[in-house]
């Protein structure tokens, strides 16, 4: 009996072909979007775990210094001597050429044999390495670095991009550390007994195995960011599933009662339903996670070049297949399927035996539900406005994005609807009456593709609008802060030195781009030091600054801060900050440095290299009359003989900041395609269900005179200002939702706030991406509608239909 | 005369090759005359009055109404001809769900140009709908939607009317008040009516009967 039944069940589906693929879509593209997220959260994240297991011995406790600037070699010696076994890490930026790399020198000796991320074996290999000429890196990092002078480059495929292991002999030298230690790590095995650390080097501070990287936690607020777009394009493809599966249920009505009048009982029929959803769960899910593991790989590159721009995280641009993520996929689907069938299961559980089929009813919303929508909108509305003035942090960001996104779209409908109840009142025309009052009557069928259609383009101007401000505030600012016409990179401190001499009269100014990375208020940052040049009092961007600034600088009393520093830190001008070397200096102002993961802090050249002596001094702006600098970088490349990526000109220097500036936020553009997409398919699969109820509806009309082309017009008619009708309530959202993610979630992750700029042409070229996709998914709908023979109209006339 | 009818045929394709469903039928009906159209299911009743609404073409024959054959209009011509000469009446009411009683009333007077405020308002009063006019459709009893539709189509004052069993979802009674309102309103209105009909008691009330039988005229 049950297997009877269930075919008969199952068999709506060979008559409904169009009705199952779109099921069968809206469960994929929903698990595809969610799990392809997923996936590329997942991967980063084992990528972070990976390089702090790698890079910084995380499973093993660590010694710094407590005032940051560096562990001398006797406070090792010391500890060595009292027993504890510690093995020095000397580690720091370096820059081979125009390749910047993190060295992490390592004594072979001591360091634990689990820390090594990479194998020694042999005494061969062992007198290799610690023979101080040998770099072990990544195969990607291998191909960048190519043949760096007097090195031998080591290749191993267990390492994170850009990171160089070396003996700690040869960070030392190439570092310029001269013998100060960055940290010790401590070995899992230990003699009992040893005297405490405290009491032998009371200057270091212990920090325990397993502490979650810096980069995670910065990261954190992006990965969020991406899995709020993928729950977006979640929802929306769940909007699809929930329409499809309501219509078809309410189609078998009719089914379900002859089935129950014929014995089958109402817990076997529910049982029955439950299946056949699962089993579209599933075939739909598989297909999802597919679908979500090429988009995950289309999308991985750009989100590395994100993290990288925006963190200076190094995530492999390949993905992995992990067994987990298959598995989450699956259930992602069939967690989906049931909550957004659940609302028609239930009718069918409490449908009584002798309740009539109405195939459209499901089209239909009462009055009172359309009141709870706009209630519960209003709320959701009022506690975004509510979070958004008194909430702080990034998770009261969120969940005003949150509430904004959820409240108007709940609210669409019913403003729609009011809409068109004013255009219907003040129409004049018989045919214009009865076209707003039937796009009234679709409204409740097409209100959840319209809710979908607003989230994806409330998103996409959002988003855009916060892209954009962003552009236009660091194109400005790389502007003014790239001022040197030109950028010289010298192979060698003596290179350098010659190069100074050599430069004396035959530039405008010679701008020294010297830094040191030490420990500031507990925050690994890079100290620069600034020459004392109009170019910086004129061009510098401050947001904050005391009016004497420059001068302060200059005379090695005052500092600068960035952006990031000061908001993280909440210092403010007049505050004064412990230097590493146990100076102080006072904050004279605040900058902005967009695209900057970390702290800054800007001194005066002259405290620079007073202060830190060992400070690499390789790097040069010029400032030279625009006209001259073909002639002059030919003049430097014939004196020094020095590689094209050596010398960088402003041009190319701005060309290259604004390429990485796009590459930086792709992923964003393409995730929001794909949101919109979905949508545009929420809308088609709705049209195309409301086609199938539709004649009975124009059949009367077209009786009456009206040709059945012109009812098509109509249709399509109606679908553009429906869209646009959306479009134009998605502005103002997007719009507010532009402010919260430049005021609020931007502060709260990047560190920077940005001024909001608008970007009407934007909107008007998304406006056009609406119109199109609004015609492709009215076209089949209103096709089949135009060419549907009049004995298809007629039969709605029939009195046996 | 206001339609003329001669030597109708229609087929319809099915599974089993096509099917004739009308075989050379004449038929006349003059202006403001009322004929009841009666057969078993399956005669050909509807399908003569959809040819005549100019809802479809016949296969061959000529469908005359006002001088003109309708079955030589193209799609444009039709739907004029449905907007200006023709008021069809179906048993399913098909009113349209979207509009109050009111504006469903005055639809087709406005398509087709011949709205007439004081006409719609002795008609509603007829029909007993004036306290009704702000509601909807599907806030109305059968009889009332049936006479929503009566008033739709006399509203424009078409020189035809066309009705297919416009009682048939109706009791008795109900449908003998409707019909009796129908035909009192045609005649005010100065329309022809043909009126397909299972129920020879209210053929009875019309001016003529006739009988189809297997596609053609049996009497």
């Amino acid at each position: 009996m049950i297997w009877t039944a269930f075919t008969a069940l199952l068999s709506h589906w060979r008559y409904r072909p169009l009705q199952l693929a779109t099921l069968l879509v809206g469960v994929a593209l929903a698990t595809a979007l969610w799990s392809g997220v997923q996936a590329i959260n997942s991967e980063a994240r084992a990528s972070y775990d990976r390089a702090a297991s790698v890079l910084e011995q995380n499973r093993f406790d660590q010694l710094l210094s407590r005032d940051g600037k560096g562990i001398a070699i006797d406070t090792y010696a010391a500890l060595r001597r009292a027993g504890w076994n510690v093995s020095p890490v000397i580690e720091g930026d370096h820059r081979f050429g125009s390749v910047r790399i993190r060295l992490i020198g390592i004594d072979p000796l001591s360091m634990p044999a689990q820390a090594r991320a990479f194998p020694i074996s042999g005494a061969s290999d062992l007198a290799g390495f610690a023979g101080g000429t040998v770099l072990v890196v990544s195969p990607r990092t291998a191909e960048r670095l190519g043949r760096p002078e007097g090195l031998k480059v080591n290749v191993s495929a267990d390492l994170p991009d850009d990171a160089a292991f070396v003996d700690i002999g040869l960070a030392d030298r190439l570092l310029g550390a001269g013998g100060a230690l960055t940290r010790l790590v401590v070995g899992p095995d230990q003699r009992q007994g040893l005297p405490p650390i405290a009491q032998i080097a009371p200057g270091l501070a212990l920090q325990p195995a397993g502490e979650t990287p810096d980069v995670t936690r910065l990261t954190d607020s992006f990965h969020l960011n991406l899995t709020a777009f993928g729950f977006l394009a979640f929802v929306v493809g769940l909007f699809i599933v929930y329409s499809a599966t309501g219509l078809s249920f309410e189609q078998r009505r009719a089914t379900f009662r002859t089935l129950r009048a014929l014995g089958v009982p109402l817990r076997s029929l529910t049982v029955m339903l439950v299946a056949e959803l699962m089993l579209i769960a599933l075939v739909a899910g598989v297909i999802g996670v597919v679908l979500g593991y090429f988009i995950a790989s289309a999308l991985l590159p750009g989100v590395a070049a994100t993290l990288k721009g925006l963190y200076g995280a190094s995530v492999p641009g390949a993905l992995s297949l992990r067994p987990q993520w298959w598995a989450a996929g699956i259930a992602i689907a069939v967690l989906g399927t049931a909550v957004s069938s659940s609302q028609s299961l239930w009718r069918v559980w409490t449908m009584p035996l002798l309740s009539a089929g109405q195939s459209r009813a499901w089209a239909r919303a009462s009055a009172k539900a359309l009141r709870l929508q706009a209630a519960a909108g209003l709320v959701l509305l009022a506690g975004a406005l509510g979070v958004a003035l008194l909430g702080h942090g990034l998770a009261a960001g969120f969940a005003v994005l949150g509430g904004l996104l959820l409240g108007a779209a709940l609210l669409l409908p019913i403003v729609l609807s009011g809409a068109l109840w004013g255009a219907e009142r003040l129409s004049r025309g018989a045919l214009t009456q009865w076209f707003w009052a039937d796009t009234r009557l679709q409204l409740p069928g097409l209100s959840l593709a319209l809710m979908a259609l607003l989230l994806a383009l409330s998103a996409n101007i959002g988003v855009g609008t916060m892209v954009s401000s962003f552009r236009q505030t660091f194109v400005g600012w790389l502007d003014q802060r790239l001022a040197a016409e030109l950028y010289v990179t010298a192979r060698d401190e003596a290179e350098a030195a010659r190069l100074r001499e050599w430069l004396a009269g035959r530039v405008d100014a010679v701008l020294p781009i010297w830094n040191v990375e030490r420990e500031v208020l507990g925050q690994q940052i890079q100290i620069f030091g600034v020459a004392d040049d109009p170019t910086y009092r004129d061009h510098w961007p401050l947001l904050e600054g005391t009016a004497d600034v420059w001068d302060r600088l200059a005379s090695g009393q005052g500092a600068l801060i960035n952006e990031q520093m000061w908001r993280s830190r909440h210092l403010q001008p007049g505050q004064t900050i412990r230097m590493p070397g146990g100076w102080d200096v006072v904050v004279a102002g605040v900058y902005s440095d967009y695209g900057n993961p970390r702290g800054q802090v800007m001194i005066g050249l002259d405290a620079l290299t007073r202060h830190y002596p060992d400070v690499t001094r390789l790097r040069y702006g010029l400032r030279i009359a625009p006209e001259r600098v073909a002639d002059f970088r030919r003049r430097l490349v014939q004196e020094f003989q020095l590689p094209n990526a050596n010398i960088i000109d402003q041009a190319a220097l701005k060309t290259q900041s604004r390429a990485v500036f796009e590459q930086t936020f792709s992923v964003t553009g393409a995730l929001n395609i794909l949101t919109l997409a979905v949508a545009g398919f929420a809308m088609f699969s709705s049209l195309l269900t409301l086609s199938g109820i539709r004649l009975p509806q124009l059949a009367p009309v077209w009786a009456m005179g009206v040709r059945r082309r012109d009812l098509a017009l109509l249709e399509v008619a109606r679908t553009v200002a429906l869209w646009l009708a959306t479009f134009v309530a998605a502005v103002p959202v997007g719009l507010a939702l532009a402010w919260v993610l430049l005021s609020v979630v931007n502060v709260e992750a990047f560190g920077w706030k940005l001024p909001i700029a608008f970007f009407p042409l934007d909107w008007l070229r998304l406006g056009g991406v609406a119109l199109v996709a609004a015609l492709i998914s009215v076209f089949l709908p209103v096709r089949r509608l135009a060419t549907v023979s009049p004995a298809g109209l007629l039969r709605i006339f029939a009195n046996e239909r | 005369m206001i339609l003329s009818a001669r030597n109708i045929t229609k087929s319809y394709p099915t599974a089993e090759g096509l099917l004739p469903i009308l075989k050379g039928i004449d038929l006349d009906l003059d202006a403001g005359e009322t004929v009841a159209l009666t057969g078993e299911s399956g005669s050909g009743k509807s399908t003569l009055l959809h040819l005549a609404a100019g809802l479809d073409r016949p296969d061959a024959g000529e469908v005359i109404v006002s001088g003109r054959d309708i079955g030589k209009l193209d799609d444009r011509g039709r739907a004029a001809y449905r907007r200006s000469d023709v008021g069809l009446v179906f048993q399913q009411f098909n009113l349209i769900p979207s509009l109050s009683v009111a504006a469903n009333i005055s639809f087709h007077a406005r398509l087709a140009g011949r709205f007439d405020a004081a006409w719609e308002r002795e008609l509603t009063e007829r029909l007993g709908l004036s306290q009704l006019l702000a509601r909807y459709p599907e806030q109305l009893s059968g009889g009332q939607q049936q006479r929503v539709a009566i008033g739709r189509t006399l509203a424009a004052r078409p020189p035809l009317v066309l009705a297919d069993e416009p009682t048939g979802n109706l009791d008795e009674a109900t449908g003998d008040a409707v019909l009796d309102l129908m035909l009192s309103l045609s005649k005010t209105a100065g329309s022809a009516l043909l009126l397909v009909t299972h129920s020879a008691r209210l053929a009875d009330k019309l001016d003529r009967k006739v009988l189809l039988r297997g596609g053609m005229i049996a009497a």
